[in-house]
C-alpha cells in the first residue's frame, strides 16, 4: 500500500534500432502510473545494469528485435545481480522464438512478452510481482 | 444516435469507418460528386505528367516489377547459396540485408558487435567478404539493391572493388544503394554520424554515381521504416517527400543541376493490408513528387518528375500469433503494391514475426509475387483502378493531408530542421502509441490476436543463426589481418581521414581502401576521428 511509485527502466542492449516496441510500451507504463525511465537504443550490458542500480530500478524492461537477445539478455541479467540490484525485476520483448524463453527464464528472467501482448498484460505483470 | 442522424433509418456496423487507425474517415458510399475538385489532368493518363496512374505508358505490360526478396544472414557462403536459391526460384533482383554491425559502423570483432553477427544479416567486414558474397553470381548481370545508409560510402565501395575484381566496371553497375540517412535519425536508427557530414556523406554518394555510375540508384528514400516505426500512411507519404526535398535541396546547394541527378532518385514504401488506402497512397505520392520537382524545382527530364519506389509488405503487420494467417496478408499487401504500381516488391515471410524467415516461408513470399503476376489478371491494364470514385477522392485527400505537412515542415526550415526539433518522431511516437490502444481496446481488429484467438498454436520451423558464424567471422577478420599489405591499409586510412576533412568527395578514397582491404571497423573509424558520433535526443 506504499505511495512510491514502482520505477521502470526501459532500454535496448545491442545495435538493433526496433525502437516502436520500447517506446510504446515505455509510454503505456507510464500511462498506468509507473515511473519510467527511457533509456534509449545501442547501450550495453553494462550501462544498462550500472543505470539500473543508479536509477533505483524496480523493473528492467529489455528490447531486442534483432536476434542477439541470446546474447545481450542473459549478459544484462547477470551484470544487473552481479552489481547488486538481486531483486530488479527483468523482463524482455522482442521476436524471441519460444525455444528461447525458458533458457531466459532460467538466466534469471521473469517473463518475455512476445509480439501482440497487449500493455495491460505487462502492467498486470508488474503489479503482481514487483517486492513480492 | 449519430448513425442515425448520419444515414436515415439505416443503421451501420461502427459509428465511423476509417482507413487505419489515424486514417481518412471513409464514407457510406462515392460518386462523382466527390471528384469535383479535381482537375482532368490530375488523373491523367499512365506515362504523363504527373504520373498518378504509373511513370510508364504501358505499366506491367510493358516489363513487370522486379521480384526482389530482401534477404542476408550468417555468414556470406550461406547468404550467397540463399541468393542462388532464390534466383533459382524465379527472383529477377538482388537486395542484400547486412547485419547490425556492418550498418552501424563496427567490425565483426568489435565488442558492441557480440551477439550480433550474421543475426539480422549477413556479415561483411572487409572486401574479402563483398567478394565471396557475389561468387557465382556475374555482377555485370544482376541488379542489386542495399540497404546501408550511415555506412554506404563503404559498402559502395566494397561493391564497386569487387565487380572490379570480376572484370566489370563500375559504370556497367545495375543497382540502389538506400543512402537516407534522415529517416535513420526518425526510425531505422542505424546512424553512426551527426546530421551534418551525413548529408555531406549522402551527396558524396549522390554527385559521385551522378558522374560515374548512370545506371546506379544513388539513394532510396524510404518511408517504410517510418511506417513500421508507426506512422499513419499520410505521414509515411508526407514525411519521406520532405526528406526527399531536403535531398533534392542538398545537391543543388552543391551547385549540381537538378536534371543531372534527379533521375537517379528512387523512394521505398510500405504496404500495409488496407489495401484501398495503399493504392490511393502511391498514386498519391507519383502525383505530388512530380509537381514537386516541376514546379518547386524546375526539372525538365521526365525522369526526374517520376517517382520510381520498391515497396515491402508491412513487417509489423505479421503477427507471430496462427503465423499462417500472415500469408493471407501478405497477399493483399503485395496486390496493394502491384495495384498501385511499384516498380519493384519484396513480399515478407509468413513465419518473420517468430524468427528469421525460413528457406520454405521465403518460397512461399515469393510464390505469392509470381501468382499475382501470372494468375491474378491485375496486371494485365494499367492503373485498373483509375476512375473509381473512391480511389480517385482517397487519392485527392491523401495528396491534401501531405500537403499540409510538407508545408509545415518547411515552415520550420525543412526535414533536417524538424528532426533535430524532435518533430517528426513525435509524431510517429503518438501514431504508434494511438494505434497500440486502439489494438488493445479491440476498435483495431487483427485477426488472431484480439479477435477469434485460439490456443493450439501452429509452430513453424523457423532459421536458427549458429555462434560459429560470430566466431568464423572473427577469425577471418584477424587472418585478414595478417596478410594483407597493412602499410598500403595505413595509407589508404589516412587519405580517407584527410578527404573527410576537406571538401573533396569521399567515394575514390573509400574505393581505394576498400581494395586495399582496410576493413569496414578501420575505415568507419577513420571518419568517426573527423566527424565524432550522433546520440538520439530519445523521444518516446
Amino acid at each position: 500500500m506504499s505511495d512510491k511509485k514502482i520505477r521502470v527502466l526501459v532500454a535496448k542492449p545491442g545495435l538493433d534500432g526496433h525502437d516502436r516496441g520500447a517506446k510504446v510500451v515505455a509510454r503505456g507504463l507510464r500511462d498506468a502510473g509507473f515511473e519510467v525511465i527511457y533509456l534509449g537504443l545501442r547501450l550495453t550490458p553494462e550501462q544498462i545494469a550500472e543505470s539500473a542500480i543508479q536509477e533505483d530500478a524496480d523493473v528492467v524492461g529489455l528490447s531486442c528485435l534483432s536476434g542477439a537477445h541470446m546474447s545481450l539478455f542473459p549478459t544484462t541479467t547477470r551484470l544487473i545481480r552481479e552489481k547488486g540490484g538481486k531483486d530488479i525485476l527483468v523482463v524482455g520483448g522482442g521476436i524471441i522464438p519460444k525455444e528461447d524463453v525458458s533458457m531466459l527464464r532460467k538466466a534469471g528472467m521473469a517473463q518475455l512478452f512476445g509480439p501482440g501482448t497487449p500493455l495491460e498484460e505487462i502492467v498486470k505483470f508488474i503489479r503482481a510481482n514487483v517486492g513480492g | 444516435m449519430s448513425e442515425k442522424k448520419k444515414s436515415g433509418e439505416l443503421t451501420e456496423r461502427k459509428k465511423e469507418f476509417r482507413t487505419t487507425v489515424g486514417g481518412i474517415e471513409v464514407e457510406r458510399v462515392y460518386t462523382a460528386a466527390d471528384l469535383q475538385g479535381l482537375s482532368e489532368e490530375d488523373i491523367g493518363l499512365p506515362g504523363e505528367y504527373p504520373f498518378a496512374r504509373h511513370i510508364m505508358p504501358t505499366g506491367y505490360r510493358g516489363r513487370l516489377w522486379t521480384m526482389r526478396q530482401y534477404a542476408g544472414f550468417g555468414t556470406v557462403e550461406e547468404t550467397n547459396e540463399r541468393f542462388k536459391y532464390l534466383y533459382k526460384q524465379g527472383q529477377t533482383g538482388f537486395s542484400v540485408a547486412f547485419h547490425l554491425p556492418t550498418q552501424e559502423g563496427y567490425d565483426s570483432d568489435h565488442p558492441l558487435a557480440a551477439g550480433e553477427v550474421g543475426k539480422c544479416g549477413v556479415a561483411i567486414d572487409s572486401l574479402q567478404d563483398m567478394e565471396r558474397l557475389w561468387e557465382g553470381i556475374p555482377l555485370a548481370d544482376v541488379s542489386t539493391s542495399m540497404t546501408i545508409n550511415a555506412t554506404a560510402p563503404v559498402i559502395l565501395a566494397m561493391y564497386i572493388a569487387a565487380a572490379e575484381k570480376q572484370g566489370v566496371e563500375k559504370g556497367k553497375l545495375n543497382g540502389t544503394v538506400q543512402n537516407d540517412i534522415l529517416k535513420e535519425y526518425i526510425a531505422r536508427n542505424t546512424y553512426v554520424f551527426g546530421p551534418t557530414p551525413s548529408m555531406r556523406l549522402v551527396t558524396d554518394i549522390c554527385c559521385y554515381c551522378a558522374q560515374n555510375m548512370p545506371q546506379w540508384n544513388s539513394i532510396s528514400i524510404s518511408g517504410y521504416h517510418m511506417r513500421e516505426a508507426g506512422s499513419t500512411a499520410v505521414q509515411e507519404a508526407a514525411f519521406t517527400l520532405a526528406n526527399g526535398i531536403a535531398y533534392v535541396q542538398a545537391m543543388l546547394d552543391r551547385g549540381m543541376e537538378v536534371d543531372s541527378f534527379a533521375p537517379r532518385f528512387s523512394f521505398f514504401f510500405a504496404a500495409y493490408t488496407n489495401v484501398l488506402e495503399e493504392v490511393a497512397k502511391c498514386r498519391a505520392l507519383r502525383r505530388i513528387w512530380a509537381k514537386i520537382m516541376k514546379e518547386r524545382f524546375g526539372a525538365k527530364n521526365p525522369r526526374s518528375l517520376m517517382l520510381r519506389y520498391h515497396v515491402q509488405t508491412d513487417g509489423f503487420t505479421l503477427t507471430a500469433q496462427q503465423p499462417l494467417n500472415n500469408i493471407v496478408r501478405v497477399t493483399l499487401q503485395a496486390l496493394a503494391a502491384v495495384l498501385g504500381g511499384c516498380q519493384s516488391l519484396h513480399t515478407n515471410s509468413f513465419d518473420e514475426a517468430l524468427a528469421l524467415p525460413s528457406e520454405q516461408a521465403v518460397q512461399v513470399a515469393l510464390r505469392t509475387q509470381q501468382i499475382i503476376a501470372e494468375e491474378s489478371g491485375v496486371a494485365d491494364t494499367v492503373d485498373p483502378l483509375g476512375g473509381s470514385w473512391y480511389i480517385e477522392s482517397l487519392t485527392d485527400q491523401i495528396e491534401k493531408r501531405v500537403m499540409v505537412y510538407i508545408d509545415e515542415i518547411d515552415g520550420m526550415g525543412g526535414a533536417l530542421k524538424a528532426i533535430e526539433k524532435g518533430y517528426i518522431q513525435q509524431e510517429i511516437a503518438n501514431s504508434a502509441y494511438d494505434y497500440q490502444k486502439a489494438v488493445d481496446s479491440e476498435e483495431q481488429v487483427i485477426v488472431g490476436v484480439n479477435k477469434f484467438v485460439t490456443e493450439d498454436e501452429y509452430t513453424p520451423e523457423t532459421l536458427e543463426i549458429g555462434v560459429e558464424v560470430e566466431k568464423k567471422q572473427i577469425e577471418g577478420l584477424r587472418r585478414l589481418r595478417e596478410e594483407r599489405d597493412n602499410s598500403k591499409v595505413g595509407q589508404a586510412l589516412e587519405r580517407v581521414g584527410s578527404t573527410a576533412r576537406s571538401h573533396e568527395n569521399v567515394m575514390p578514397a573509400m574505393i581505394e581502401a576498400a581494395r586495399a582491404y582496410a576493413t569496414l571497423g578501420e575505415i568507419s573509424d577513420a571518419l568517426r576521428a573527423v566527424f565524432g558520433e550522433y546520440r538520439e535526443p530519445g523521444v518516446l
